[in-house]
């Protein structure tokens, strides 16, 4: 195998995808590699979709893309180990021609996605892990190696869509490698039950879906982040942290899912569920700062390879897909001016990503991720907490005087975190949310 | 009540997590190897509790040892220990390793 496609791409995830889609719709060959026995079948995610992206590619997707349900409504908890504090959105608007949001299963999804890139005119392999970039003799990359026997492949422009945990750029030397306090180990559990208990049980009609994100003690003395989304007749449920936080704390990540399956508030909402999977993903957290270079002579990276995730916002998939699409674009119109896929001209997609979304947000929140880090204990512990305790002292009538009861609050805010503290934490959370 | 949850906790099997997974495993072709050690790296070490999978555990002469066939292939490992250069990571060849289903 020594053909010459226009472009190759690493990776049928959604920038993958995105990127393989938009080039082989301009008329480039395109050839892309997937590891996995099929499209999907290596990909883990909550799993949301974000109609916006997916949109802009392919606006027709609701016609035959496997949708489980659009979401109307979001409830955020905050735990402590025996209740929580949540605040929730629910609105009818959500119920809309063309939803906003939907819960999806990766596999299913990623295998129609894949069947749209091949309709485009993309040639797919499957089976075929890559094993490094080939560089010509002044550095530009020209090419990918494969497992496969003479597994060789050249093209104008290598696009690495290959994942968080992408060794092909790492072991080139495109990008640093990934910091355990800046990724986090999120694992979950596809629970299956009647699609009309999941809908009495949700308060859900039709298609309609929900989604639970919580934050806070998981279990006894585990704190990070959980959530549960509503698929059609099943909840794809997990928690997450950083995995600079697990080996510190030497808590499971098994443990844990399972403290927080069996939270008080969360255990009925899975009674009589029957668990079909487990499996395990990093997410990027490192935000802004962490973005590597993401072109050069002969490549571009997409999508989670390039840290491009929102963890405030809980939006990655979005992200992927728009990444692509920019470098997509970016590479086809070099291509339809006979123009080389040298660094200087594939700066276009960096600039395109810089007018985006994508950047904007991201540049947003680039001092969150540190502050996250720095105040995790008192976020994730601390808080939630002091707030459960305050709600139950408000809520509970006991013959105290609501006087006594405002002031035992103030006190327990006071001494549990202290004014100074309260201020400062409050400036910081200012300034990096600006 | 803590107690209680602790003790319930204690039990929490992954084997019967991984159970419910599909997996084609390339035997005799390991895709993670730990270099041999007398006394493990914390880093190492932490991998005991830290792998999602549980793939990895101590031997009787407290080195850690790694049995690939549950992973989940998140590389959690490889990062935990890039600093240290313990473990020998890449992905399983083409078509092996674990299938999800649903992912």
């Amino acid at each position: 195998m020594s053909k010459t496609f226009d472009a190759i791409v690493v990776g049928a995830g959604p920038s993958g995808n995105a990127a393989a889609y938009t080039m082989a719709k301009r008329g480039l060959r395109v050839l892309q590699l997937e590891r996995g026995e099929y499209p999907g079948s290596k990909n883990v995610q909550g799993a949301i979709l974000y109609s916006d992206a997916l949109e802009k590619l392919v606006p027709d997707f609701r016609e035959d893309a496997p949708l489980e349900r659009h979401i109307i409504e979001q409830r955020m908890w905050m735990l402590d180990e025996t209740s929580f504090v949540g605040m929730q959105y629910r609105s009818e608007e959500f119920n809309e021609e063309r939803p906003n949001r939907y819960t999806i299963i990766r596999a299913e999804f990623d295998k129609w996605f894949s069947r749209r890139v091949r309709e485009a005119g993309a040639v797919v392999l499957c089976e075929t892990t890559v094993t490094g970039l080939i560089k010509d003799g002044k550095g530009k990359v020209i090419g990918v190696r494969t497992d496969r026997a003479d597994g060789e492949l050249f093209a104008d422009v290598v696009v690495l869509g290959e994942g968080v945990n992408g060794l092909v750029g790492q072991s080139a030397g495109l990008r640093s490698e990934l910091k355990p306090k800046e990724v986090a180990l999120a694992v979950k559990e596809m629970h299956f039950m009647p699609q009309e208990v999941l809908e009495n049980r949700f308060n859900l009609k039709g298609d309609e879906g929900l989604v639970i994100e919580a934050m806070g003690t998981v279990g006894p003395g585990l704190s990070g982040m959980g959530f549960i989304y509503t698929n059609k007749e099943s909840l794809s449920v997990g928690i997450g942290c950083l995995v600079s936080d697990f080996t510190e704390s030497g808590a499971t990540p098994y443990d844990m899912i399972e403290a927080f399956k069996n939270h008080p508030s969360i255990k009925p909402l899975l009674a009589g569920s029957e668990a079909k999977e487990y499996s395990a993903h990093l997410i990027p957290e490192g935000g802004y700062k962490a973005i590597p270079e993401v072109y050069g002579d002969g490549w571009v990276i997409v999508g989670d390879a390039g840290q491009f995730v929102n963890s405030v916002h809980r939006e990655g998939s979005n992200m992927a897909m728009t990444t692509g699409l920019l470098a997509g674009e970016t590479i086809a119109r070099l291509h339809r001016t006979r123009e080389a896929c040298t660094k200087l001209n594939l700066a276009a997609y960096k600039t395109a990503l810089d007018d985006s979304y994508v950047m904007k947000d991201l540049k947003k929140y680039k001092d969150i991720p540190n502050y996250l880090h720095e105040n995790n204990k008192t976020l994730l512990g601390l808080y939630p907490r002091l707030l459960g305790q305050a709600a139950q002292n408000w809520f509970r009538v006991d013959g105290t005087d609501k006087k006594t009861k405002e002031n035992e609050i103030l006190a327990s805010f006071r001494k549990g975190r202290s004014v100074t503290g309260l201020i400062g934490d409050a400036l910081k959370f200012a300034r990096a949310w600006r | 009540m803590n107690a209680i949850e602790l003790e319930s906790e204690a039990v929490v099997n992954v084997e019967d997590k991984l159970y419910t997974n599909r997996y084609q495993v390339d035997a005799g072709h390991p895709h993670i190897t730990v270099k041999p050690h007398d006394k493990p790296s914390k880093a190492l070490l932490s991998l005991t509790t830290t792998c999602p999978a549980g793939c990895y555990s101590l031997n009787d002469r407290d080195q850690v040892e790694i049995a690939v066939d549950g992973c989940l292939e998140c590389g959690t490992c490889r990062i935990v220990c890039a600093a240290t250069g313990d473990i020998e990571w890449s992905y399983p060849r083409g078509g092996f390793g674990v299938l999800f289903k649903f992912g």
